[in-house]
């Protein structure tokens, strides 16, 4: 342990000694440094007058000195913590004051020359040190209690708990900073008018023909959208467990597709066909001489689009909840006489109750972080998520604002995600026991039937047209004007020279782009995911509620707000992010990380705890045990983890847009690039590419999993 | 001490969960070589007393020792023990041979060692060649033995086995037992073992540790504790016993007088007091005869015959006794008075 504490000492002073401080124009891996002259390691830099940096050296080397000097290992634990706490507050304050842009703490206070010159943000060197500071801290924790702490396990909550600081909230208290931002200074009695101002939250469409604020509008639009998303998916799960409708591996897939779908491909489909220029428009102007008008630009056709694009998030939560009700009781309640009808009604309505409740607040949740839906159709109805970005890359870019809305937005989405905690904690009805329940669910009463089949096919048929649409606009010369067949779209998107071997597609680089980064982001997310997941089931800790908490907020953070919060927090020293591709590979790894989190805990909760407690009294450590006995009993959970954020990083729209550049571009938000410029074609067929793409990957990735399954089972024939 | 190696000491060791104490100030030895059984009801403290000594749980206050060494605050990588899980907690994606040679492969003992020295250790336990199967092809009681040798490859200090039988059916249980219990004596291990079951811990123990409510409620050889109960609890936990209140009159160091229900007793003493007590009869401590003679007046209520002894319970003044008795030519019948007659040396005092 000593060793572990040791190494880490010394490579942070390596990091000091011999690595750039401070950011260099190349990267990381760019070594010219190394001779251009400028004294830039740690050391070096504060021998030439930034001598704020020394103090950082100096608690590194403290640190190493106590460890060789301090013989009783309790009194040496806690020194060398203390020593590198002390270094990591130095480092951060150093980091956050001594900066020449952008929010500085203690502004009025430090005003001296050297502030003022301000530094470049941190580099491999700092991020060196600062990770040899904590990982010393965190082992010096294990040490100095009584020795409870597993070194891995306080090293890997430490680091989560600095990470998820450094990209999650300290993003986010960024925005909240900004938000009382006024000219040259920072003013309290600002905010509020400006927060309530009647731009946010009017209701002045309510009495007289005027528009609501853009909240009232978002929250409108939240609460049709939950309400008609849930009622959707029950009608689903209904005919999917409690009818013999024949298609059901139909539907099933219908309702997986939205999954894999760009946010603003529904919208743009829609467009296709309902728009001014729409077939089915164009269909019913001629039949009957209505005019087209732009009615789909507006809330109809936000909310059309949202239905579409969320109705399976509620059949996939509500179709465990349905099937979960116990068919004993159905079948307890028809004993006792009552009819089909009265069955539903007040036995098992009652009792999906909570599951309702869940996903509606999803839908809720959703809707409001909708970004790609609104951004297309949303001309004639402002929502906060658009807002938001044109807040900042509108014509008048206007930060403040920017903060302002994404506050309130924040404020929607939390008070959801808190009402869903408050609510589905409270309430238990689980119905599923231990023993083995046999007996079948009721089905449906017949006028019941008929609903769901009224409201789900319908919706059904749509999705198959919007799909349709997405091929065969991609094939089409221009649409709803010249239909005949061509490739153009495809040749010029991912065209190839082939006398010359050059890839003269336009879309290559942004495919590429995003396919690298989504298959770098993968595998951490689930990394990160999964260990906290870890950590929470399996581990106890001082602060675990706060811990999970704070792990699973960055789901409720719509995209939108975190791709502002993070342009607003890493455009300037101490951590410059913005225009690399770094900072898309983070943002995709902290937004998609609550899922990983869920699945993982799902997982090893259905692990025997005895199966670690196993290993670990045979002499294995946690890291050993989670290597050897929990990762190879986790392969499901590993694949789903990996699958989901592969395919939340291609998709993502809402908060990349803020965050590419001309270097990084994504796919998707060169797709929106495309229909801003109305070249429907290119965007269409570059989104069917896309969706092929992540079929071809999901498809891979079971695969791989599957043949390791396979060969175990191998060998348990020849045994 | 002489031999320290194997000796587990508690010495005021607590453990509170938040404000539930699992388990009130603990002092306990356990001998070398030995095999102890921690016994007593569900939610006694006897699982949380063997994961202590796993370091699986950490104590709140007090110091524990394993051959003489302070392990308080060294966590169960780094204690000389290892567990027999009551699920086995058998890895089901290794094979028997990886399962029993994990905990020497993670000592990095190099892998064509380990695989001998679990070839052995399967050996030991009866399972030689079936290494190369999985867990799961293997019965309840195969995956048992593979447990046990898992555990015992490490040569531990201590041997902690938590409720190892409670998975198997009953006539399975008494052949496993008797092969732990050969085991570990062969092997000289010290082993701490979690049961529920009275008698299966009367048959593996050299001593028992009965607990109750989060303390120890006697410790003793199975002799001991069958014998010369410390109190009503233990009494009626150790074996059937009929618990009658009595009255102390007098005592000597061998013989106590006692008063029950008018009638003076004497009985061995066992360290009682003057004063109300409670008097132990065993059912086959009680005699029945025709009613007349002297004893308790009682009516038969119920009448079993077992093949090798009929089981009676009888209503008598000083409540409803049961009584085992030989079986004979002409058995009482359900209704019939008889008279209870006590074997005064077979009777036990405990303090009321």
């Amino acid at each position: 342990m000593k060793k572990t504490v040791l190494f880490w000492l010394i490579l942070g002073l390596f990091g000091f000694v011999c690595l750039p401080w401070h950011m260099t124009d190349g990267g990381i891996l760019d070594a010219r440094w190394v001779t251009d002259g400028t004294a830039s390691t740690g050391l070096f830099a504060s021998i030439a007058g930034q001598w704020w940096l020394t103090p950082v050296g100096l608690t590194l080397l403290g640190a190493l000195i106590i460890q060789l000097s301090v013989i009783d290992p309790v009194r040496r634990a806690r020194l060398t913590l203390g020593t590198s706490v002390f270094g990591l507050v130095l480092l951060a304050v150093q980091g956050l004051v001594i900066v020449r842009a952008g929010p500085r703490i203690l502004e009025t206070l430090l005003t001296s020359e050297t502030i003022l010159a301000g530094q470049p943000g941190m580099g491999a060197g700092a991020a060196v040190c600062a990770l040899a500071l904590l990982f010393s801290s965190t082992i010096s924790i294990s040490q100095s209690g009584k020795g409870q702490g597993d070194a891995f396990v306080v090293n890997t909550i430490g680091l989560i708990v600095a990470l998820v600081a450094i990209f999650v909230f300290f993003p986010v208290i960024h925005i909240l900073v900004r938000a009382f931002e006024v000219d040259g200074g920072y003013a309290l009695t600002e905010f509020f008018p400006r927060f309530f101002s009647s731009d946010i939250w009017g209701l002045g469409c309510l009495i007289r023909d005027r528009s609501c604020g853009v909240a009232i509008n978002s929250l409108f639009l939240a609460v049709m959208t939950g309400a008609g998303t849930t009622l959707l998916g029950l009608s689903f799960a209904l005919i999917f467990t409690r009818t013999d409708f024949r298609a059901k591996t139909v539907l099933r897939i219908l309702t997986v597709l939205p999954i894999i779908t760009p946010p603003f491909v529904i919208g743009l489909a829609l467009i296709l066909l309902f728009g001014r220029a729409g077939t089915v428009t164009e269909f019913f102007a001629d039949l009957l001489g209505w005019e087209a008008t732009r009615w789909l630009y507006g809330f109809w056709g936000i909310y059309f689009a949202q239905l579409l694009s969320f109705t399976p998030i509620a059949f996939l939560v509500l179709i465990g909840v349905v099937q979960g009700v116990s068919p004993s009781m159905e079948e307890a309640s028809q004993t006792l006489d009552a009819d089909r009808w009265q069955t539903f009604r007040f036995v098992s309505l009652p009792l999906m109750r909570p599951g309702l409740a869940n996903a509606f607040l999803l839908g809720f949740i959703e809707s409001l972080a909708d970004f790609g839906n609104p951004l297309v159709l949303g001309s004639g109805y402002n929502v906060l998520s658009t807002d938001i970005y044109f807040a900042i890359v509108g014509a008048v870019a206007d930060p403040a604002k920017a903060a302002i809305l994404a506050i309130a937005l924040l404020t929607l989405t939390l008070s959801a995600f808190m009402a869903q905690r408050i609510w589905l904690g409270k309430k238990s009805y689980a119905t599923i026991t231990g023993k083995a329940d046999s007996g079948q669910n009721a089905s449906l009463n017949p006028v019941l039937k008929w609903v769901c089949y009224g409201t789900a096919l319908p919706w059904a048929a749509l999705t198959v047209v919007v799909y349709s649409m997405i091929i065969f606009g991609s094939f089409v010369k221009l649409w709803g004007y010249n239909h005949s067949f061509t490739l153009d779209h495809y040749i010029r998107a991912f065209g190839i020279d082939f006398t010359t071997g050059r890839w003269t597609g336009v879309a290559w680089d942004s495919y590429f782009t995003t396919l690298t980064i989504s298959s770098v982001a993968a595998p951490l997310t689930a990394v990160v995911g999964l260990s906290t997941a870890y950590l929470l089931v399996r581990q106890k800790f001082v602060g675990k509620d706060a811990f999970e908490f704070s792990t699973m907020l960055s789901f409720a953070i719509p995209g939108t707000v975190i791709g502002v919060s993070y342009i607003m927090a890493f455009n300037f020293p101490p951590i410059e992010l913005t225009g690399t591709s770094i900072i898309l590979i983070i943002v995709f790894v902290f937004r998609n990380m609550p899922v990983g989190v869920r699945g993982g805990i799902a997982a090893m909760s259905q692990l025997d705890k005895s199966l670690d407690e196993a290993s670990i009294t045979l002499g294995a450590n946690s890291f050993t045990t989670v290597r050897r006995v929990i990762l190879p009993l986790m392969g499901p959970a590993i694949l789903a983890a990996l699958t989901y954020s592969f395919v939340r990083a291609i998709t993502s729209v809402s908060a990349v847009i803020f965050l590419v550049s001309a270097k990084h571009n994504m796919a998707t938000s060169f797709i929106v690039g495309r229909v801003e410029n109305g070249e429907f074609g290119l965007a269409i067929a570059y989104s069917a590419v896309l969706i092929i793409t992540m079929l071809a990957a999901i498809l891979i990735l079971q695969l791989l999993v599957g043949t390791r399954r396979l060969r175990r089972s191998d060998r348990v024939q020849q045994a | 001490m002489t031999q320290t190696t194997g000796s587990v000491r508690f010495e005021g060791v607590v453990k509170k969960y938040g404000a539930v104490t699992a388990l009130k100030k603990l002092d306990l030895s356990i001998d070398p070589g030995k095999l102890v059984t921690l016994l007593g009801p569900s939610g006694c403290g006897k699982t949380t007393t063997l994961r202590l000594i796993a370091g699986l749980e950490m104590a709140t206050e007090g110091s524990i020792h394993i051959g003489g060494e302070d392990v308080t605050h060294l966590t169960a990588t780094y204690r000389k023990v290892s567990m027999v899980f009551q699920s086995y907690a058998l890895f089901p994606h290794m094979t028997v041979r990886e399962n029993v040679a994990y905990g020497l492969t993670v000592k990095s003992i190099p892998k064509a060692e380990a695989a001998q020295e679990a070839d052995d250790g399967l050996e030991l336990v009866g399972l030689a060649g079936f290494g190369d199967r999985l867990p799961s092809e293997l019965s309840g009681g195969q995956q048992q033995r593979v447990a046990v040798a898992r555990a015992i490859v490490l040569e531990p200090e201590v041997l902690l086995l938590d409720e190892p039988l409670s998975n198997l059916d009953a006539k399975l249980r008494r052949h496993v037992r008797e092969e732990i219990r050969q085991i570990q004596q062969r092997l000289g291990l010290t082993a701490v073992y979690v049961t529920h079951d009275q008698e299966e811990a009367m048959a593996v123990s050299d001593n028992i540790i009965v607990m109750n409510n989060a303390e120890i409620a006697q410790i003793g050889t199975p002799g001991d504790l069958y014998e010369a109960p410390n109190s009503a609890f233990i009494a009626d936990f150790i074996g059937d016993a009929n618990l009658v209140p009595c009255e102390v009159e007098a005592t000597t160091n061998k013989v106590a007088t006692a008063m029950l229900n008018g009638q003076k007793l004497n009985v061995p003493s066992n360290g009682t007091h003057k004063g109300a007590a409670q008097m132990v009869l065993r059912p086959h401590a009680l005699k029945l005869t025709a009613p007349g003679t002297s004893g308790l007046v009682g009516q038969i209520s119920y009448a079993a015959y077992l093949g090798k002894e009929m089981q009676y319970t009888v209503d008598t003044p000083v409540g409803s006794l049961f009584i085992i008795a030989p079986v004979q030519a002409n058995p009482f019948a359900q209704g019939d008075s008889v008279s209870v007659g006590i074997i005064e040396e077979q009777a036990r005092l405990v303090s009321g």
